[in-house]
Formats: C-alpha cells, structure tokens, sequence
C-alpha cells in the first residue's frame, strides 16, 4: 500500500477543479481506517452539485488502487461547506489555473439576510494582471461555485470561486 | 487521469459507478438519516418534507425550461444553476419525506411517480411565465419567500432538516440577489420594460397570498419545533419585496419602509398594486397546492418531467 488511506484520499483531483486534490478543497471531513476497510466522510460544496458522484467514484477508485480493500464513501451536509474551507495552496493552485479564489466567506449577522441589488463581490483581482478594480459579467458561471468576470486593464474575462 | 486529453479522461475508468450519472446510485445520498426527533409526528414530519421538496423540484423543472429560451447566454447558464441548487435542494427533501414516511420509497419514487394530487407544492411554482419579466418577478418572489422560510429552519429541533437549510439558505440568497437585479434592471429601464416588468407583478401580486396561508401540518410541526408557519414570514417578505419594487420604480416611493406597518400582501385589500386587490374571497376560491390542489400547470410540468420515467418503468441508464 502506499501512504495512509487519508493522504490516498485527500490526493484525490476535483472533477470540476482537477488542477486542486479534495483535501485542498476542504470536502473531505473524515477518513477512517478500520479492519472491514476504508470509510471516508465527504460534504458537497453546494446540494446539487453534480460531480458528487463522480468524487465518491473517484476516491473508491482510488483507494483500491493503492491496495485497500473496502471502501464506503458517505455525504454529510452539515455543517455545511464554505469557501473558507479551501487550503492556501489550494487558493493558489486556482489563482495558477486563472481561476480568482474566493475572498472571506459572507459573515451573518443576526436578522434577515440582506439583499443585494448590485453584482458582488466588488474587489476580485485579477488571476492575469492583479488588477482589483474588475466587474462581473455574470453571477453564475459555468458550474455552480464560479462566477464570469472582467478586468477592464487587461481586457480578458475569468472566473472567480464565490464565496459561500 | 489525464485531464489535459478528454478522450483518456472518458476512457480512463474502471469504476462503473462514473457511469451511473442521474439514476441507479448505489449509495444515494448516504448520510440521510432514519431518526426523528422525539415527538414528532413520522407522516406529519414526511408531508412537511414533501412540501419544501416539491416547491424546489418543481420550480427547478420551470426553470430548467428556459434553458435555450433565455435572452442572453449568461441568463441560461444562471437559470440552470439555480435550478440545479433547487434540484439538489429537493433530492434531499425527497428522500428525507421517503425515510421518515417509512414506506420504502425514494426520491426517484416521490419525483417520478406521482400524479398532480400527490404534489404539495405551492401553485406558484408551478405557474408558467408568459415572459422573461413574469419569470424573474416569480423567481424573486418564490426566492425571497424561500430564503426567509430556509433561514427560519435552520433553528428546526430535527437536526435534518436544519441541516438541509443551512445549506440552502447559502444558495437561495444567490438566487434571490439574482432575481432582484433583474426586476430592478427592467422596471428601472427602458419605458418599454418598465410596462412588462409592471405588468408582471401585477400578475404576481394577488398570487402571493397562498405562500402565507398555513396548513395545519405546518402550524402542528412549528408548535413543536420542527417547522416554519408560512404566515411568521410575511413581514419580511412584504419588506424584501416593497423595497426591491420601490427600486425598481415599480412602486411609488410613498409607501413607506421602517416606519409604519409594512402593506400586508395576505388576504388584504391593501395589497393592490395596481387595482387588482388580492382580496380573501378570491385567494380562497384558488387551487391550494398544499392540500394536493393544482392548477393544470401542474399536470403539464408532470408529463414532461416524467415522462420517460412512465414509458420506462424501472429503466436505469
């Protein structure tokens, strides 16, 4: 076998982020190593993500490949993911990959939500050039964690992780 | 896995698990579990969790539907990733109604196998939008309301359903910003759509009614701790929606916010936006999605949501 089953785990690529590992992401919560095999603990970066079943698929994949025997994959969804979560490399790893990670996750306060009628966050900078002053395009991009965004110096769209 | 070469990437499996994207899971959304709180009605507990299920899944699939219809291409990619958080928002309600009715069924079950009398959802979500203007009126409605709903619930004694809407309240703010910045960019527009975003929520307004009308499970589970009276949410609805119309210039700016009494959009005359009074008579007189009542909107989502479900029973793919 080689390395523990949590370092197999958390090595394990994103299929919608493969440039950063599922450790990096910070939706691994638990890997528990015990004589009838492997359990890993994971939560879903938003409730419909798509690529859940495909990580589940992956980490067993990859677990058997390093020569452990059984492997059970659950979901926890509380508490529930944030950005804030994403390791420092990982953050560095989407800035590399032209991806603008995430900024401070939203803080409540007590009372209703605040609504919000102009496009957020309003200082993103740029992956290329790191010019701050860049305006969204589009506030869902194109899976469900990243939004479209421009920077007027350099002239190119990207994307930015939302913060959740 | 070679990501850099989609066709080793495709290709680079041994796990047949990849493939059973959509159906046939074989571990479905493990983690939802079997327990109650103590207390708690098990059918009372199921038929809440179906309600907030079938207002999600429903409108998802209504949303779904504007994909390739949307005026620009960032407006289809933001629909069908509003609808796909619904979807997930329903996929757990689902199975957590399917787990707590204790009868053996799941969310393939519930979604796929039920007429229009089985359905909880408010009519609302159901409606079809005559335009782009009706949709994102209804989406900021059906949004503000959920999120306000959602918020409420993460404090729910059952740990589930907490659980299911700390996570949603996360996303449906995202939706409801979305939304309120479509009504505010055409209401505060061109003269042209200013009338279609006005006429939109004229439509909407004596609609609205129904999502504060409580039905006794709802008022049985809230007196214990577990779910959210619809009624509890109208004054900070009427606040949301007052200030996002007055915006966008769809109200008069004398209505005034914070300090007299929000206008009540219940069941009350004063609700008129435009002289069309949402008064009680005629809010009772409408199909209440709750009690399985639905317009035939519904029936039309259903036979093309499940449609291939119903000519393939049992088919997995």
């Amino acid at each position: 076998m080689t390395g523990t089953a949590a370092e197999v785990v958390g090595a394990v690529t994103d299929p919608e982020l493969p440039m950063i590992t599922l450790a990096e992401l910070g939706v691994i919560r638990e890997v528990r190593q015990g004589e009838g095999g492997v359990l890993v603990t994971i939560t879903p970066t938003y409730s419909g993500c798509p690529a859940m079943e495909s990580i589940r698929a992956d980490i067993r994949t990859a677990l058997r490949r390093a020569g452990f025997g059984r492997a059970e994959v659950r979901t926890v969804i509380a508490p529930p993911w944030t950005t804030d979560w994403i390791s420092e490399s990982g953050r560095r790893k989407l800035a590399e990959a032209g991806i603008a990670p995430p900024g401070a996750a939203p803080v409540r306060a007590t009372g209703p939500i605040p609504i919000s009628l102009s496009p957020r966050p309003t200082a993103v900078a740029c992956p290329r050039c790191g010019h701050t002053d860049t305006e969204t395009l589009a506030a869902f991009g194109a899976t469900a964690c990243r939004e479209l965004r421009r920077c007027p110096a350099c002239r190119e769209p990207f994307e930015h992780m939302r913060e959740i | 896995m070679a990501f850099d070469d989609a066709y080793h990437a495709l290709t680079d499996h041994d796990d047949d698990a990849r493939w059973a994207y959509g159906t046939g899971f074989t571990d479905p959304l493990a983690g939802v579990p079997g327990d109650l709180p103590d207390g708690v009605d098990r059918t009372e507990l199921a038929a809440y969790c179906l309600m907030l299920g079938d207002d999600a899944l429903i409108l998802s699939h209504r949303l779904q539907q504007w994909v390739t219809r949307s005026p620009e291409l960032e407006d289809e990619l933001a629909l069908a990733n509003i609808g796909l958080d619904l979807l997930g928002q329903a996929r757990l309600l689902l199975t957590r109604a399917g787990v707590a009715e204790g009868w053996g069924r799941d969310e393939d079950d519930l979604a796929m196998r039920r007429d229009p009398s089985g359905f909880r959802n408010v009519c609302l979500a159901e409606r079809a939008d005559a335009d782009f203007a009706h949709l994102v009126a209804r989406l900021f409605a059906l949004s503000t309301w959920r999120l306000a709903l959602l918020d409420r619930l993460t404090a729910s004694r059952d740990p589930m359903l907490a659980a299911i809407a700390a996570k949603g309240v996360k996303e449906v703010t995202y939706h409801r910003d979305y939304a309120a910045q479509w009504v505010v960019r055409l209401g505060d527009g061109t003269p042209l759509s200013h009338d279609r975003m006005l006429a939109a929520v004229e439509t909407l307004t004596p609609q609205l009614a129904e999502l504060f009308r409580s039905h006794p499970t709802e008022i049985g589970l809230a007196s214990v701790g577990v779910a959210v009276d619809p009624a509890t949410l109208e004054a900070e609805f009427t606040q949301v929606w007052t200030h996002v119309l007055q915006t966008a210039t769809l109200l008069p700016p004398t209505a005034s916010l914070g300090g007299g009494a929000a206008p009540s959009l219940a069941c009350d005359p004063a609700a008129e936006v435009s002289g069309v009074p949402a008064g009680i008579e005629q809010e009772r007189a409408r199909p209440w999605g709750r009690d399985g009542e639905h317009t035939p909107a519904l029936a039309e989502i259903l036979d093309e949501m499940q449609g291939v479900a119903r000519s393939v029973p049992g088919g997995v793919w």
